[in-house]
């Protein structure tokens, strides 16, 4: 089927009007691989790269086809082929073997971040002009970089609740949320305890594998896979909890990961049923019915996170959540389904088609004139902080988590 | 090509509108056709009319295929470059150049997307009835050139009768202006109607004038069902009978009703034999009328349940879930095959049959959806092209259908166009003679063949076995 039903949903076909950069393009072109046709690897790969992997082709594909997964085996072929550079073997290397699998290498990495940013350091390089050495968009993306916490550390791993009909999760935490984006976890934390959640936090719990998976490094976020799943057989909760679109849509596809590994198979099957998005479950447990939510007059807006639409299929709960306050006004961001350009690492390593569709989408926000950006993922936030410093918006609008929006609306916290 | 030509090229629109990689020549290789695939030397994207004049001229010196394509949802190999040579993009020419509001006309530029017509004009109060089931993505270009129908086409026609003006490049590089604001001109021949719908072989389309018409008041949908798909053809043949002629009356067999359920989610029922989707616009007197006549039509035909969309949200909702049929029949198989036989409405029921019969007989599958209100079915054979014995049986079964579709005075193609696919087949509508005909109307515009060859006229007709 080549209908070509999913070009006006890809971005970077919007952006580019190019078949080459589209969902039906870049098919073409696997299967082109695939069958031999073509053996210019470089040009097929620039097209691969150039996606996004926000997967909106999938949900507006009538015939069901499942790109992202032919995606991210592509994406293993070439890496498995590819003579790789030593520099680029080494820098592939500390990121995917050992930073992101290591939640305490990732909160020294983020440590020293933290202090960059409190040692004044930071104001010293902007000030010295350090950060102009560096490509444009690194400088730009340092200063959205949001302050890091202090002291990363959680008193407990198990919060109960007070309540009868309460149901037991585990909350996955993530590696970027629960260092860079702590506070935002410790929200998360609080709404489920009040929605009647008792919370498990599995201690050996890992990275979820998406940037792994996404880059072509599927054996490794199959290592991660196992390790989080073992993690939370132990808890035996109703529901594993993100609070990350990008990390849920890769837990949720846990079964397809593993599918080829008998011992495995049914074990991802049942932990990929139980992954649900923190916004589903404070709806369907009627968070927003039973707290008063509140806030000073203000219009909010809201960017979907592609993964948590389009592959999660979760689009109203969030919006749900944020027409429950009162004294805001929701006004929907057209075009909110398309990918704001963050893309996991994609706004570091294609830089200049991401600021492109992060200047399309910062004037469909100004059209809006919200003076709240909420995302529910940790990339589309930055993105979004990104996009507001770049258009020097910092005093009239912010970005936030849903979660931190949540608990500031709370009204007896 | 050789490196030559393509400088020549580069040197007309400047190098970044000159592609020649693998991964470019790859893309533009495809339309939406199965089994059809070949790649072109370059692709190019002018951004206007003198430049496409000057690459034309250049092509017929040069003796180069060119392939007009919009965004490549064509359903009979029609922008398949089978010949090789330049596939033009018209990327960059995808402006509304003006709506009159005192003419009521568009004037666009051939890359605009046919929805955002639709959603420009309704804006004015205006309609631009023609909607093809891929207007998302179309562009009006490729419309034009394929005389696309769609959902509204029994009430309003097609795309060609509302062209009324158009500017092209002829294969010499000379530029014509044909028709224009007019409600009436018969200056000669009536190059608009020839050139709309001659599918890139006469001429390079590079802006249209398009007639619009106001806007309907109101609007109602319904959706009838049915236990035996013939309840809900004889429906049809009734509506018409009874001198009604709706909006849109669109069928869909049970096949096509579950795939597009499991992908549209919209609550289709899955357990009966056929829907028709039934609508009427007008002033709201005549509406209610005419929806409440045809729900007694319904009932008297046996249908088993007929409502009302309550809501334009539901009603927008069963439309886009139909337009997604062909592609949601891929659930079911790797390879879809559709063609679009049409016969006058009147015999709806009688085709629908026979095409049940020679699925039988072939022992192939085929979901039946389509314009029921103007005859136009969309016989759709789930398949695999990997399976040539069943490809082999697919094949002979379509023979039938053209032969039946004749014999009961249709047409081989309502709305797609020949392209490359029905090409060995056109004979069997029109004629040798007819054949001849257009073989030399279309060495008079373009006596070197460059424009877009390979489409309309086959090698062979295929041997046609009378039944």
């Amino acid at each position: 089927m080549r209908c070509g039903f999913c070009l006006p949903a890809c971005p970077t076909y919007v952006e580019t009007q190019d078949e080459v950069h589209s969902p039906r393009g870049r098919i073409a072109l696997m299967k082109a691989v695939r069958d031999g046709l073509i053996t210019e690897y470089e040009e097929v790969e620039h097209s691969l790269n150039v996606c996004l992997g926000c997967r909106a082709c999938e949900p507006a594909c009538p015939a069901g086809v499942n790109y992202g997964s032919m995606l991210e085996e592509a994406r293993a072929i070439f890496q498995e082929q590819k003579k790789k550079s030593f520099k680029e073997k080494a820098t592939r290397k500390v990121v995917f073997d050992q930073l992101f699998p290591n939640q305490k290498r990732m909160k020294q990495a983020t440590g020293l971040l933290s202090f960059y940013q409190r040692s004044g350091l930071q104001k010293v390089t902007r000030k010295i002009g350090f950060m102009r050495l560096f490509p444009k968009h690194l400088a730009e993306m340092e200063k959205a970089l949001p302050k890091v916490p202090k002291g990363i550390k959680r008193e407990s791993n198990y919060f109960p609740v007070n309540k009868t009909n309460e149901k037991t999760v585990a909350f996955f935490t993530g590696c970027l949320m629960d260092t860079m984006f702590f506070e935002t976890n410790q929200s998360t934390i609080k709404l489920l305890q009040l929605a009647g959640c008792n919370v498990h936090i599995p201690q050996t719990q890992n990275c979820c594998g998406a940037l792994h998976g996404h880059s072509g490094e599927l054996e490794g976020a199959r290592q991660l896979a196992k390790k989080n799943i073992e993690a939370f057989e132990e808890c035996e909760a109703d529901y594993i909890i993100t609070n990350a679109g990008g990390c849920g849509a890769f837990l949720h596809d846990y079964d397809h990961l593993l599918r080829d590994e008998p011992e495995w198979k049914e074990r991802a099957e049942v932990f990929a049923s139980k992954i649900t998005d923190f916004t589903s479950i404070l709806v369907d447990m009627k968070f927003h019915e039973q707290n008063t939510l509140q806030l000073t007059e203000e219009i909010a807006t809201y960017q979907d996170s592609c993964h948590l639409r389009n592959v999660m299929g979760v689009k109203d709960a969030p919006r749900k959540l944020i027409k429950s306050i009162s004294n805001v006004t929701y006004q929907e961001l057209p075009r909110a389904d398309q990918c704001c350009g963050s893309a996991g690492i994609y706004n570091i390593v294609q830089p200049e088609m991401s600021n492109q569709i992060l200047d399309h989408k910062m004037e469909d926000v100004k059209g809006t004139k919200a003076h709240t950006i909420v995302t529910t993922n940790p990339g589309c936030l930055l993105q979004m902080k990104l996009g507001i410093q770049k258009e020097g918006l910092q005093d009239t609008i912010r970005a936030v988590h849903l979660a931190d929006y949540l608990i500031e609306a709370l009204q007896e916290k | 090509m050789e490196q030559a030509v393509i400088d020549q090229l580069i040197e007309i629109i400047g190098k970044e509108n000159v592609k020649t990689g693998v991964a470019d020549k790859l893309a533009y290789s495809y339309d939406a056709t199965p089994n059809f695939q070949a790649l072109p030397d370059c692709i190019i994207t002018p951004r206007s009319t003198e430049e496409i004049a000057k690459i034309v001229k250049l092509c017929n010196k040069e003796k180069i295929p060119i392939v007009p394509r919009g965004s490549g949802t064509n359903l009979a190999a029609g922008t398949c470059p089978t010949q090789g040579g330049v596939v033009l993009l018209f990327t960059y020419l995808n402006n509304i150049l003006e709506i009159d509001e005192k003419n009521l006309t568009i004037t666009v530029q051939p890359g605009v997307i046919t929805k955002d017509i639709c959603d420009a004009v309704e804006g004015k109060n205006l309609f631009y009835p023609p909607d093809p089931s891929s207007m998302k993505i179309s562009t009006i270009g490729g419309n034009i050139n394929e005389n696309s129908g769609g959902l509204r086409g029994l009430k309003y026609g097609v795309t060609k009768d509302y062209v009324i003006g158009l500017e092209a490049v002829l294969a010499n590089g000379e530029i014509i202006r044909t028709g224009g604001k007019l409600a009436k001109d018969v200056a000669g021949y009536d190059l608009t109607k020839l050139l709309v719908g001659s599918e890139g072989t006469l001429a390079i389309i590079t802006e249209a004038t398009l007639k619009l018409l106001p806007k309907p008041k109101a609007k109602k949908t319904m959706l009838a069902l049915y236990k035996k798909m013939e309840d809900a053809a004889e429906t049809v043949s009734s509506i018409i009978e009874n001198r009604i002629i709706p909006a849109t009356l669109e069928f869909m067999d049970q096949p096509t009703i579950r795939a597009v359920e499991a992908y549209a989610n919209v609550g289709l029922p899955i357990d009966v034999e056929a829907i028709l989707l039934i609508e009427q616009d007008g002033d709201y007197q005549s509406v209610e009328a005419d929806m409440l006549k045809m729900k007694d039509i319904c009932l008297e035909n046996d249908a088993i349940d007929v409502s009302l969309a309550n809501t334009e949200e539901e009603a927008e909702g069963l439309r886009q879930a139909r337009r997604t049929a062909l592609s949601a029949l891929a659930r079911l198989s790797p390879t879809t095959i559709l063609e679009d036989a049409t016969v006058p409405r009147s015999e709806i029921a009688k085709m629908v049959r026979k095409i049940n019969d020679i699925a039988k007989k072939h022992n192939v599958h085929i979901a039946t959806f389509g314009h029921a209100g103007d005859g136009n079915l969309h016989p759709t054979c789930t398949t695999d092209l990997r399976n040539k014995d069943e490809m082999e049986r697919v094949e002979a079964a379509f023979e039938d259908i053209f032969s039946e579709a004749i014999n009961l005075g249709g047409t081989i193609t309502g709305e797609h166009g020949v392209g490359e696919m029905k090409s060995p087949y056109l004979a069997w509508k029109i004629g040798e003679p007819g054949v001849e005909l257009m073989r030399q109307i279309k060495l008079a515009f373009d006596p070197h063949n460059i424009m877009n060859p390979g489409k309309i006229f086959a090698k062979e007709t295929r041997k046609r076995v009378v039944i």
